[in-house]
């Protein structure tokens, strides 16, 4: 499953962390964060439940960039 | 100006203010510094508090932690040397600060801008009640609603027209600058500016399937799929950190040591300071802010001239084309097939272009297209039966009870029937009846306006092979290459043909550097679009299936766009270049000379915010393609 969220980052590079960690997520198959359009577009793994998967993600990102948001 | 921007800009010239005033007045050594402490406050609070929480999470490649770091080793290095100028860390965290806020102002800004360009997207929809008119969320319209558009208004969905007449602007969907007519019975696309008329429209798609929301969508992704100079930059920034902070703590440490060991003084500020210079200059954000505003501005200014390019590494390949593969029918000719003559025929005419239209009655080939149109009178459906399609030969169908066949050559032949030649050249159906040959049919297509300079122009750019693929005879192949000066053609291929040339193309290529595009109408060449490094669907307005399968859309059919969408990938990619090795360039030089100590902390910030501002600006650039 695909879902795309509306992110808020401010720099490039902290946008790069973002999908790296993101991607370790457990539960997340792969992820996009687009810097230009402020979006994360995730795609699960098969069977996780998005909205539990996103909390973990919002947790992991918000430990490398304290200042992003994603709108859930 | 977002809220955060504004109270940045209000530190920013608080900061600055403050700083001024400090080196102006001959403060007493004690109010200095603690203006100085308070400028730095000031500035760089929200730093260090970050920089607190990067160290709780583990992670001391921040780029918060380093510029804390840096600017606090220099405060105490000037406390240490009693030197009482603190003037050179308050500096490095105020214009740190103005390049993180010129950053977000110009990317928010060309964000903006970027969006504007791309703004179809319609508020509302007209729904006619009891006379009166009312704006209801085009969401919420269903499939065979009638709405109204009046003059000025964006038409909303898909649709045909029931009522009035007008003529529509199509730039925002085509970059195609004259207005398009329209009248009853006209399909009509979304996204479009009704100009003169009212318009009474049936609705044929929800507003999620219409052609505007499917271009939006394709647009706001378009910047997802990252090209391989994005991955490039975004790996060597995962290393340029961790890296230099390396060697900035093997600096501070070991020349100190080896020249204790060769009894020279340590010197331990000196070299302390110069690591210090490298955290400035350590973070990553030039670089990697630059490349994906270029691609943006490069897709954003692509799709305001009509072309829609999927994706950032899209764009980049398209930069190294050098072969292009041309699908005829469609893309280099009209596709719009005019029956120039019937010969041999023993029946009339008109009946034998009878049989032909009813038996090729099922088929959306454009030349059975044209024969139904040349037909002239509404197909009855009812008096054919047993269609068989062939791709590449014909139909074969049972008319009326007659047996007809109507293809070419090959199909003739393997129906054991002579055809007879034609010597005009166009498009041949061989028609036969019961096994009998009956005559065929001329078919003539006319090769699109402009196609010519279309191809001179891709030639231009550095397209070195143009390659033209045809199911049509032979004939009428090589007089098409000749009149238009395409290098290669094949002819006569059934559709799975197309895919094994395409593939074959590729296989000779002198290099895989070099990139092969092929340009189709999208409508049955999905499969080469998709296995060519770059499949180009053109006239996709309003066709879901090209948008689907190609990589890059150009929405009106003009053959012209081709070579402008070389020419702004190519620009766009020189752009996203010259930033890479520009900000890799300064950036080694500036470490360089920090590590000799020729230069300071002044010159590591303004190389980076420098290169930052410039690299933003270069940027912005790509924006720029009116008149490629």
């Amino acid at each position: 499953m695909k879902k795309t969220y509306k992110i808020e980052v401010d720099c490039a590079n902290c946008a790069n962390l973002m999908e790296d960690t993101a991607g370790k997520v457990a539960g997340v198959a792969s992820v996009t964060v687009n810097f230009m359009t402020q979006k994360m577009i995730v795609t699960f793994e098969e069977g996780q439940d998005p909205k539990t998967v996103m909390k973990e993600v919002l947790k992991a990102c918000k430990k490398v960039e304290p200042d992003c948001e994603i709108e859930l | 100006m977002s809220k955060k921007q504004k109270k940045m800009l209000i530190r920013i010239i608080a900061a600055s203010v403050l700083l001024i005033l400090l080196n102006l007045l001959k403060l007493p050594e004690a109010a200095s510094a603690a203006g100085y402490f308070i400028a730095y406050l000031v500035i760089g609070y929200d730093i260090l508090r970050k920089a607190w929480k990067g160290i709780l999470n583990r992670r001391p490649f921040d780029e918060c932690f380093l510029m804390a770091v840096a600017t606090l080793g220099a405060i105490a290095l000037a406390i240490y040397e009693k030197s009482g100028d603190y003037n050179e860390a308050v500096a490095v965290m105020l214009f740190y600060q103005i390049g993180e806020f010129f950053q977000s102002y110009a990317v928010g800004k060309s964000r903006r801008n970027i969006t504007e360009l791309m703004d179809i997207r319609p508020d509302y929809a007209n729904i006619e009640t009891d006379g009166t008119l009312e704006q209801i969320d085009p969401d919420e319209v269903e499939i065979g609603s009638v709405i109204v558009v009046q003059p000025g208004e964006k038409v909303p969905i898909d649709g045909i027209v029931t009522e009035g007449s007008s003529t529509l602007n199509t730039s925002a969907l085509t970059g195609e600058s004259v207005p398009r007519a329209c009248g009853v019975g006209d399909e009509i696309i979304s996204g479009c500016i009704n100009l003169t008329g009212v318009l009474k429209i049936r609705t044929t798609k929800e507003f999620g399937e219409s052609t505007v929301s499917k271009i939006l969508e394709l647009v706001e992704n378009a910047s997802s799929l990252k090209s391989r100079s994005e991955e490039f930059i975004s790996r060597f920034a995962r290393v340029y950190t961790p890296a230099v902070v390396y060697s900035a703590v093997a600096l501070a440490v070991l020349p100190p040591l080896a020249r204790m060991l060769t009894g020279l003084p340590a010197g331990w500020n000196d070299w302390i300071y110069r690591a210090l210079t490298f955290l400035v200059i350590s973070c990553p954000c030039a670089l990697v802010i630059s490349i994906p505003l270029s691609f943006f501005a490069g897709i954003g200014g692509a799709s305001h001239e009509g072309i829609l390019i999927k994706g950032s590494n899209y764009l980049e390949t398209l930069s190294k084309v050098r072969t292009v593969v041309f699908d005829k029918t469609g893309t280099l000719t009209k596709g719009v097939f005019e029956v120039s003559g019937i010969h041999h025929s023993p029946m009339e005419d008109a009946e034998l272009l009878e049989y032909a239209a009813l038996a090729e009655c099922a088929s959306s080939h454009p030349i059975s297209r044209s024969l139904q149109r040349a037909y002239g009178k509404e197909i009855e459906r009812n008096r054919v039966s047993e269609i068989e399609e062939t791709g590449g030969e014909g139909v074969r169908a049972v008319v009326d009870g007659h047996r007809v066949a109507a293809g070419n050559e090959k199909l003739m032949k393997r129906l054991g029937i002579t055809p007879i030649d034609c010597r005009s050249t166009g498009t041949i159906i061989h028609v036969a009846i019961d096994g009998a040959y009956a005559g065929h049919i001329v078919i003539s297509d006319l090769e699109k306006p402009g196609v010519k300079e279309a191809l001179a122009a891709l030639r231009n750019a550095g397209v070195n092979r143009l390659v033209m693929l045809t199911g049509d005879a032979e004939k009428v192949a090589s007089r098409v290459a000749e009149d238009l000066g395409i290098d290669e053609y094949h002819a006569e291929l059934l559709p799975g043909d197309k895919v094994s040339l395409v593939e074959k193309l590729l296989a000779e290529r002198s290099s895989e550097r070099d990139k092969l595009a092929f340009v189709g109408d999208g409508i049955n060449d999905a499969p080469v679009l998709s296995r060519a490094d770059i499949g180009i669907a053109m006239g996709a307005m309003g066709s879901d299936a090209a948008i689907e399968a190609a990589d890059i859309v150009l929405m009106d059919d003009d053959p012209m766009k081709i070579a402008k969408g070389v020419r702004i990938s190519r620009k766009c990619i020189r752009i996203v270049y010259e930033n890479i090795v520009f900000a890799l360039a300064v950036k080694f030089g500036c470490l360089i000379m920090g590590a000799l100590g020729i230069a300071n902390m002044w010159a590591a910030i303004f190389a980076d915010v420098g290169v930052m501002v410039i690299a933003v600006l270069n940027a912005i650039r790509a924006l720029r393609v009116k008149n490629l």
